[in-house]
């Protein structure tokens, strides 16, 4: 028998592929879906028929059956579904990465296909079926992510001092880069700090712009053999490292109840991610943190070890996040100003910037963090080039 | 308004809120509490468990104020507060409330400016057994 090597570089992304981003688009989340998915197989250069290994969120519309079918894939020999929303972004590449390594499959497709700009909002649904985890939070009005979130937020701001300003250098920072990428919903919108301050409130302490973009679009990158990968259109971008994370106790996007409900998914995934990884956070050029909120970047500053307990607010200062900054962030506009389709635009962001072609480019970026949703389950990629 | 859909575990929780009273599970053999319910105790893995009558004083951890877009019922009482609250005998329970001027109060009865962390609170319980709570010093 083999010695067991794990996925440390044996898989590479060779090919990404995106709809347009709009508030709304025409076509349906299938149609999207197969647009996305076909245009990273010809960045690529691999055929349809080649797919064997499919991996989406639980929550993708669109089925393994049915895109197979219209875009023609081969056999498939390997499926998978990442639960809890955003928090399933990177591990479809972390289990389409350890099929390919483990000889399940040989090319792999991750795809996301969201209408959330132009499709129904559920808290506006009177009709709205309760799960029921929800009877311990829903009935006292704590209804939406950003209610759940900004409570995490308000104790956070509280027990560290930080401040509003903090989570301004946040979005301002995706909003920067937004402005630099035409592909980006708010590439025309800049941000100051006082349309932010006196924004409208969504659930205080969190105004409008610590909301992500409600967007439509799909997005899908390709994944084979680091060996096969050498013989792709596009030079590779290795998958380093891979995690998920569900820490003991917790609680979906209500993780109130463990001993420090500030300390997250992103801790637990964070720890095997560095373990299994020739690298440490103060090798990371550039990162793409998953921000459907402003609030979880950083905490997830702290969870991925860029700062101790306590001081993600503090790291956001001085530009830090801004390109040329201490770890220039979300490079395509994230979630906040680029798209929101559940994360996977920060994956394919991070391939650009290993590739050199992000419209926002880390001169020489040789090493990208990218990240899945914080306070829900979570999962999170090294890639390296 | 939401009213709570509840499973085999989290049902004696509403039936004693229904009396008034507010109710933890806790392990029968280890003692240790735990929320929201469930099966079985994560500590010693026992499945005996009993409903343990609490004080139902607390403080606030932390809170929100949400404004719309709500559901409807919700938008109504807009912006109203929710409340985390860890409970005085078993800290590492916070329930999720309303901060209420009283008993069966809408959820937009106290100015948010009232509420802050580290506020001490009661139980009460409004005319459907739902759990609210009062400034213990109002």
């Amino acid at each position: 028998m083999p010695a067991v090597t794990g996925i440390k570089d044996a898989t590479a992304i060779v090919g990404i592929g995106q709809t347009s981003f709009a508030k709304h688009l025409p076509e349906d989340e299938r149609t999207l879906a197969c647009r996305a998915v076909l245009a990273a197989l010809d960045d690529a250069g691999i055929a349809p028929g080649e797919v064997d290994a499919l991996a989406s969120y639980t929550m993708e519309e669109t089925d393994e059956v049915e895109l197979a079918k219209a875009v023609g894939f081969g056999d498939l020999t390997f499926f998978s579904k990442i639960g809890f929303g955003g928090g399933g972004s990177c591990a479809t590449v972390a289990h389409l990465a350890a099929a390919i390594a483990a000889g399940q499959a040989t090319v792999g497709v991750a795809w996301r296909s969201r209408k959330r700009g132009s499709g129904p909002r559920p808290w506006t649904n009177t009709a709205v079926q309760l799960p029921t985890p929800a009877q311990w939070t829903r009935p006292f009005g704590l209804l939406r992510p950003a209610d759940e979130i900004a409570m995490l937020a308000r104790r956070y701001l509280h027990e560290y001092g930080a401040t509003r300003d903090h989570l301004f250098n946040v979005a301002l920072a995706c909003r920067n880069r937004a402005n630099q990428n035409p592909a980006a919903v708010m590439y025309e919108r800049p941000l100051t700090r006082e349309m932010y301050m006196s924004s409208r409130w969504i659930s205080e302490p969190l105004c409008l712009y610590d909301n992500c973009l409600e967007t439509d679009g799909a997005l899908a990158c390709v994944i084979v053999s680091s060996e096969r990968a050498r013989d792709c259109r596009r030079a590779p971008v290795y998958v380093h490292s891979a995690a998920q994370g569900l820490p003991a106790q917790h609680h979906g996007m209500v993780n109130y109840w463990n001993d420090d409900p500030l300390t997250g998914p992103a801790w637990a995934a964070a720890r095997h991610l560095w373990k299994h990884a020739d690298i440490t956070p103060s090798d990371v050029d550039v990162a793409q943190i998953y921000d459907a909120f402003t609030p979880l970047v950083p905490l997830s500053l702290e969870g991925y070890g860029f700062c101790g307990r306590g001081e993600g607010g503090a790291f956001t200062e001085g530009g830090a996040l801004e390109t040329g900054g201490r770890l220039p962030l979300n490079t395509g506009g994230g979630g906040l100003s680029e798209a929101y389709v559940h994360g996977f635009n920060l994956i394919n962001e991070g391939v650009k910037q290993l590739r050199g072609t992000s419209t926002a480019q880390v001169p020489g970026a040789a090493t990208c963090l990218v990240t899945a949703g914080e306070g829900v389950p979570t999962s999170a990629l090294l890639l390296r080039n | 308004m939401l009213t709570p859909v509840t499973d085999a575990d989290g049902a004696p929780f509403w039936r004693y809120a229904a009396q008034g009273e507010l109710r933890v599970q806790a392990c029968t053999d280890c003692g240790e509490p735990r929320f929201p319910p469930r099966p079985c105790c994560p500590h010693c893995q026992s499945f005996a468990s009993e409903w343990r009558r609490m004080s139902g004083r607390g403080r606030i951890w932390s809170y929100v104020v949400p404004h719309p877009p709500l559901l409807p019922d919700y938008a109504a009482q807009a912006p109203y507060n929710v409340i985390l609250v860890e409970l005085a005998e078993a800290p590492r329970i916070r329930m999720v409330g309303n901060l209420v001027s009283g008993p069966g109060a809408p959820l937009n009865s106290l100015s948010p400016d009232r509420v802050r962390i580290g506020a001490r609170v009661q139980v009460v319980f409004d005319g459907d057994g739902l759990p609210q709570w009062v400034l213990e010093r109002p």
